[in-house]
């Protein structure tokens, strides 16, 4: 840190000539150049595998395709009124929202619960950070083949409990009624990670001495958590459940390996739903239509939480 | 003062209950992988194994190219992280220093392109990584996600935060951007490179929908696809599915460790502020 004066007042001398040497317009025109070869990178990648296939999807949408995927006639319309009036999609977007409810405020409830608590340094904190933030290492297939062993009907971990509290065991994958549900449990366990952590991170951007003068006037922590940490990591709660609402809707990985969409289409969630159309029955032009509603459930969402939202967040 | 110990009492209480449910499910995985078949088919279930059988990893890596699906993996999230670091920390340069005409609309739209879901592209890409004979290829895999907009999102704030004196120290003497940006920026920034290393390897290591669409040969499975056809094969067998899912995890876990200090905070500071 001492050098640095002494260095630049050596080399100021250099500076002068080499103004002297570039005329300013030049000097703006290679900022410009480097602007765009340190951008060119990114904004290929994204011109090739994000930008045209939002183009594409909207020209793929209003056509249909032969199973190769080439475009065979133009359709106008007739993807998305079909879909509107497909029972199957209808019955996606229902399973979709369902899913978003169940797993959503749930995940959010106890990251926040689990993330106050590990926020006071008590002892053995540490040890409980690392648990409660350990699915985050877990991926959707591990995740799954795991759950699957704990999921089953007969030699099953969690119907061994139901039999010892002496409750009737479920068939939580092949019933209709609890196969949603169980997604949802595994899913609120494998998303339970990311939210504590980010959660967690935002309550300890919270300054000490606030909650130290908290202290200090007598609050009690419930109390502290409710007017104090709440308030103040709103911006936090309100990113993640943009983000956690988002994510519930592109649920898939889970879903292909546990259910399959079954049992009775309880669980086809609009992806899954999207998946089997252009994967398997290789209907390029109906899977990218369903993309787009995603597209748009997506964005609207997203700007629903910016105007509302924004209202009851407290940015510092 | 007693009231306080009541209250520290529930909330470890409260903690430990939430630490076993969570652990159970790796409880249930990491016990397995050390039972023998019989034992992890019994009723009613047993939570400890009667010894360490380490066969079950033998057998997994006998039956299935595990090791294979360990590398593809590896090399594919290796691949993106790199590329995910060095696109991100040049356009977030040119986003935080340098100027020119259109810089906030370009930032917009950077921004915007963390909106558009992965699946509205799904089907444009795989229709064009086909075409150019990119299937069960690590180009297919990889070049799709080499660029990426939180990446850029998060280098910027760190480049940001980067003290104003020393930037401006350093153009004064003389130092071009190229420069700065080898030797002052990205090397202060390691923090932030961290985070979105970590971040990246995690991401992608995980990645599932674009892996199973692209990949159909088995020698270039990834091993999250390679996994989950676990439970289709000839194994059935509960403790070798098992011992081949704590293979998998570990890195995942390994990385946790080392990396969880940098991923508290860090991800919410990208998130952010700014």
């Amino acid at each position: 840190m001492d050098k640095t004066p002494v260095v630049s007042m050596k080399r100021s001398v250099r500076k002068t000539r080499s103004i002297v040497r570039y005329p300013r317009q030049t000097r703006r025109w290679n900022e410009y150049i480097l602007a765009a070869m340190f951008l060119a990178p990114s904004i290929l990648l994204f011109g090739i595998f994000l930008f045209y296939p939002l183009i594409k999807s909207v020209y793929l949408s209003l056509h249909s395709t032969t199973p190769r995927g080439d475009v065979a006639k133009f359709v106008g319309f007739k993807n998305f009124t079909n879909l509107f009036t497909s029972d199957t999609f209808l019955s996606s977007l229902w399973v979709t929202t369902q899913f978003m409810l169940f797993t959503v405020p749930t995940t959010l409830i106890l990251a926040l619960i689990l993330a106050a608590f590990c926020r006071s340094r008590i002892r053995g904190s540490r040890i409980f950070r690392f648990i409660f933030a350990l699915p985050l290492a877990i991926s959707v297939s591990t995740g799954s083949v795991i759950w699957m062993v704990l999921f089953h009907p007969t030699l099953g971990t969690l119907n061994y409990f139901l039999s010892i509290a002496g409750l009737p065991t479920i068939n939580w994958l092949t019933d209709p009624n609890w196969a949603l549900i169980s997604i949802s449990i595994m899913t609120i366990w494998m998303n339970l990670g990311f939210l504590f952590i980010l959660l967690l991170g935002g309550m300890e951007g919270v300054p000490e001495d606030i909650y130290e003068s908290a202290r200090m006037d007598g609050a009690n922590p419930t109390r502290t958590f409710v007017q104090l940490t709440l308030p103040l990591i709103s911006p936090t709660i309100f990113f993640a459940s943009v983000t956690s609402m988002i994510g519930s809707f592109q649920a898939f990985g889970q879903i292909n390996i546990l259910t399959k969409g079954g049992p009775m289409n309880s669980t086809n969630v609009i992806v899954y739903n999207l998946y089997q159309d252009a994967f398997m029955n290789f209907r390029f032009g109906t899977g990218s239509a369903q993309a787009l509603v995603l597209f748009a459930m997506i964005l609207i969402l997203t700007l629903i939480q910016f105007k509302f939202g924004e209202k009851k967040v407290h940015y510092q | 003062m007693k009231q306080g110990l009541v209250r520290t009492g529930t909330a470890y209480f409260f903690m430990i209950v939430a630490a076993a449910l969570i652990l159970l499910p790796f409880w249930i995985a990491v016990s397995n992988s050390f039972m023998t078949e019989s034992e992890s088919a019994t009723y009613p279930p047993r939570f400890l194994p009667s010894g360490i059988h380490i066969d079950n990893f033998i057998t997994v890596m006998n039956n299935i190219p595990i090791i294979r699906f360990i590398v593809n993996s590896f090399l594919t999230s290796s691949i993106i992280t790199v590329g995910n670091l060095i696109t991100s920390c040049m356009a977030a340069y040119a986003f935080a220093f340098l100027r020119f005409p259109g810089r906030k609309i370009l930032f917009g739209l950077f921004m915007a392109t963390m909106m558009i879901p992965w699946e509205v592209t799904v089907i444009p890409n795989y229709l064009t990584v086909r075409s150019w004979g990119w299937l069960d290829s690590y180009q297919g895999l990889t070049v799709p996600f080499l660029a990426t907009a939180f990446g850029t999102f998060l280098m910027r704030q760190f480049f940001l935060q980067l003290p104003k004196e020393l930037m401006e120290a350093a153009r004064i003497d003389g130092c071009g951007h190229i420069r700065i940006f080898a030797s002052l920026a990205v090397p202060l920034s390691m923090p932030g490179l961290a985070t979105l290393g970590i971040y990246s390897f995690l991401n992608h290591w995980n990645m599932y929908l674009w892996p199973l669409l692209i990949t159909n040969s088995e020698s270039m499975r990834t091993v999250q696809i390679g996994i989950s056809m676990l439970q289709f094969a000839d194994v059935t067998a509960w403790n070798v599915v098992m011992a081949g899912i704590v293979l998998v995890m570990l890195p995942s876990l390994v990385l946790l460790a080392v990396g969880l200090g940098r991923l508290v905070g860090g991800l919410t500071a990208g998130a952010l502020k700014g």
